[in-house]
């Protein structure tokens, strides 16, 4: 099912963050969301999970508002992986990628086969087998960004939204992360990405969503929104955009926009 | 050790404890008096059996409340004396002991936990955050406490102050079946309410936006758990006075072998309470002279030191 943004404003403790962005996400594909620090990026997808309050328009999943939907049912349709990794608690890996399943299955109920089963893929996507019984204090930085991405796709939500889900990941893990999520979208999924990095972007993304100041700035397939003039716009950068061995967009920072 | 080995290990205390406080006393009460004429049979039948199921119950809700607090604040400093339960419920029966309302101290004291309790809601509910949650809490802390030593401070003759006094240093003694039958509703439902935070409290663990997309219902949660708060420690507050640190210390100590997991240590904590309030209520009977030291006091005198001896134990684990 799409998911749709129409004309959506969101207003933060008296300041527009968000003004005004329509986009339709596909399911199927990757959606990089892109943009300075301070563009909306966060918000945006928070809104996108209605975990903030919408001033103006409105998020639609199919025909539904989503901000409408049981918080449950909405927890089996999209799930999110926030910026911020806190685990509060010394648990083992293992406790909190099951937490992933806590929608599927009533309060108290334990975790049944299928629940088993979903935990386990995700397990084998994100490379955590190892990790499962050891207290998650003791995981590095990386570790624990791939156990918590491992909490959310054992959900197997019809969306995934991701903030910033390769920060603190070494170059080989981000490939690794980015390409399961690409064979979550392949699977029907759709999947919508917070990214920094402007290569991984044009490696993964299938559509980009460039905003600037709470408004987009550009949308649509990547390798058309992926372009020197837009990133010029956006980020104040020179780009050179070159296609790769695979034909998707290069993009390397040349260094700050000059005249 | 499989978890419910465990939990059976530590019910298995409860009941040696539970057991041991109907036997230990200024008088033994040797167990073959349990099933022979005995006249002793009249002290564990009129005095210890209300006093030691009380300390059972006692202990056990404020060992879970404890355990709720810390998981539902992600903060294992927190106990009900953070959020201002105990010390709100303590200013309503010291109004109706100052005042002479000698028949209406579990009522106030219950009226004044769930005026604080509503009050509490009133200002977290907007936010809904630990942090507003932990600030409310301890502004009606201090607001009660201030309110009780003014109270102290009017009050009418010294026998009332003594007995205040007496009171809020929480103590499990002379109190009978009358005392604690009223007292089991609220108990009961209280408990029960901080035990359907269980899933939400897993969630936590991951913060809030992440328990919210989860499917979490935060304002539910923080009601259920004001609520079952409001009602098991207003309550016990309510029989026994203040007895502190039983609901900060036992999820502290059970976590090493329950695991940190919030959900995981309701039960455990339930128990572990149970069990510390009845060995320090046997041993506060045995104090040499005729007294009894407070069971507050007592709690106090143990837990303190004990507790700085976890955390500096912790801490050296933590920097060497």
């Amino acid at each position: 099912m799409d998911l749709t943004i129409d004309r959506l404003g969101v207003t933060l403790a008296g300041r527009a963050v968000l003004h005004d962005i329509t986009a339709t996400f596909r399911p199927g594909r990757v959606t990089a969301i892109l943009g300075p620090n301070g563009a909306g990026k966060s918000t945006l997808v928070k809104a996108m999970a209605a975990l903030v309050a919408i001033q103006s328009g409105a998020i639609r999943l199919g025909e539904r508002d989503v901000a409408a939907l049981d918080p449950r049912d909405r927890a089996r349709r999209i799930g999110y992986l926030p910026q911020d990794a806190a685990i509060h608690w010394n648990v083992p890996a293992r406790d909190v990628i099951a937490l992933g399943r806590a929608q599927h299955h009533a309060p108290f109920a334990g975790l049944s086969e299928g629940d088993h089963a979903a935990i386990a893929d995700a397990v084998a996507a994100t490379a955590t087998a190892d990790l499962l019984n050891r207290p998650v204090n003791e995981l590095s930085g990386g570790e624990r960004a791939r156990v918590l991405l491992a909490r959310v796709l054992a959900g197997a939500p019809q969306w995934l939204l991701a903030d910033e889900p390769l920060a603190s990941l070494d170059p080989a893990h981000q490939i690794d992360i980015l390409d399961r999520l690409r064979a979550r979208a392949a699977a029907g999924a759709g999947v919508a990405i917070v990214l920094h990095d402007l290569v991984q972007a044009g490696r993964a993304a299938d559509d980009v969503l460039l905003l600037k100041a709470g408004r987009v700035a550009a949308f649509g397939p990547a390798a058309q929104v992926l372009t020197p003039a837009n990133l010029r716009a956006v980020f104040a950068i020179d780009v050179s955009v070159t296609a790769d061995s695979a034909g998707r967009p290069l993009c390397i920072p040349i260094g700050r926009a000059t005249g | 050790m499989s978890r419910t080995a465990k939990l059976a290990l530590l019910a298995a205390l409860v009941v040696l404890l539970f057991a041991a406080s109907l036997t230990a006393g200024k008088i033994w009460v040797p167990f073959s008096a349990w099933w022979s004429a005995d006249p002793l049979w009249r002290i564990v039948l009129e005095l210890r059996l209300p006093r030691a199921v009380l300390g059972l119950v006692l202990g056990a809700v404020l060992g879970l409340s404890g355990a709720v607090l810390q998981g539902y604040l992600r903060n294992p400093l927190a106990d009900p004396a953070v959020v201002g339960v105990s010390s709100s419920a303590a200013l309503g029966a010291v109004a109706a002991i100052v005042f002479g309302w000698a028949g209406g101290v579990f009522a106030c004291a219950m009226l004044a936990a769930a005026g604080s309790m509503a009050l509490l809601a009133a200002l977290t509910w907007r936010t809904q955050s630990a942090v507003g949650f932990i600030l409310a809490g301890t502004v009606l802390a201090s607001l009660s406490g201030a309110l009780t030593a003014f109270l102290i401070s009017i009050a009418p003759n010294p026998y009332a102050t003594a007995e205040v006094i007496d009171w809020l240093m929480g103590a499990l003694t002379d109190r009978g079946w009358a005392d604690l039958l009223p007292a089991l509703p609220f108990l009961g439902i209280g408990a029960l309410l901080l035990l359907l935070t269980a899933p939400a409290l897993d969630a936590l663990t991951l913060g809030e936006a992440a328990a919210r997309s989860m499917g979490v219902r935060l304002g539910r949660l923080q009601a259920l758990v004001v609520l079952g708060t409001g009602l098991t420690v207003g309550a016990s507050v309510a029989v026994t006075g203040v007895v502190g640190f039983v609901g900060l210390v036992v999820p502290h100590l059970l976590r090493p072998i329950f695991g940190h997991r919030p959900a995981a240590l309701l039960l455990p904590s339930a128990l572990g309470g149970a069990a510390l309030v009845l060995a320090a209520d046997s041993l506060c009977r045995l104090a040499p002279g005729p007294g009894e030291v407070r069971l507050g006091v007592a709690m106090a005198l143990i837990g303190a030191p004990f507790f700085l001896a976890l955390l500096l134990r912790q801490r050296r684990l933590a920097w060497i």
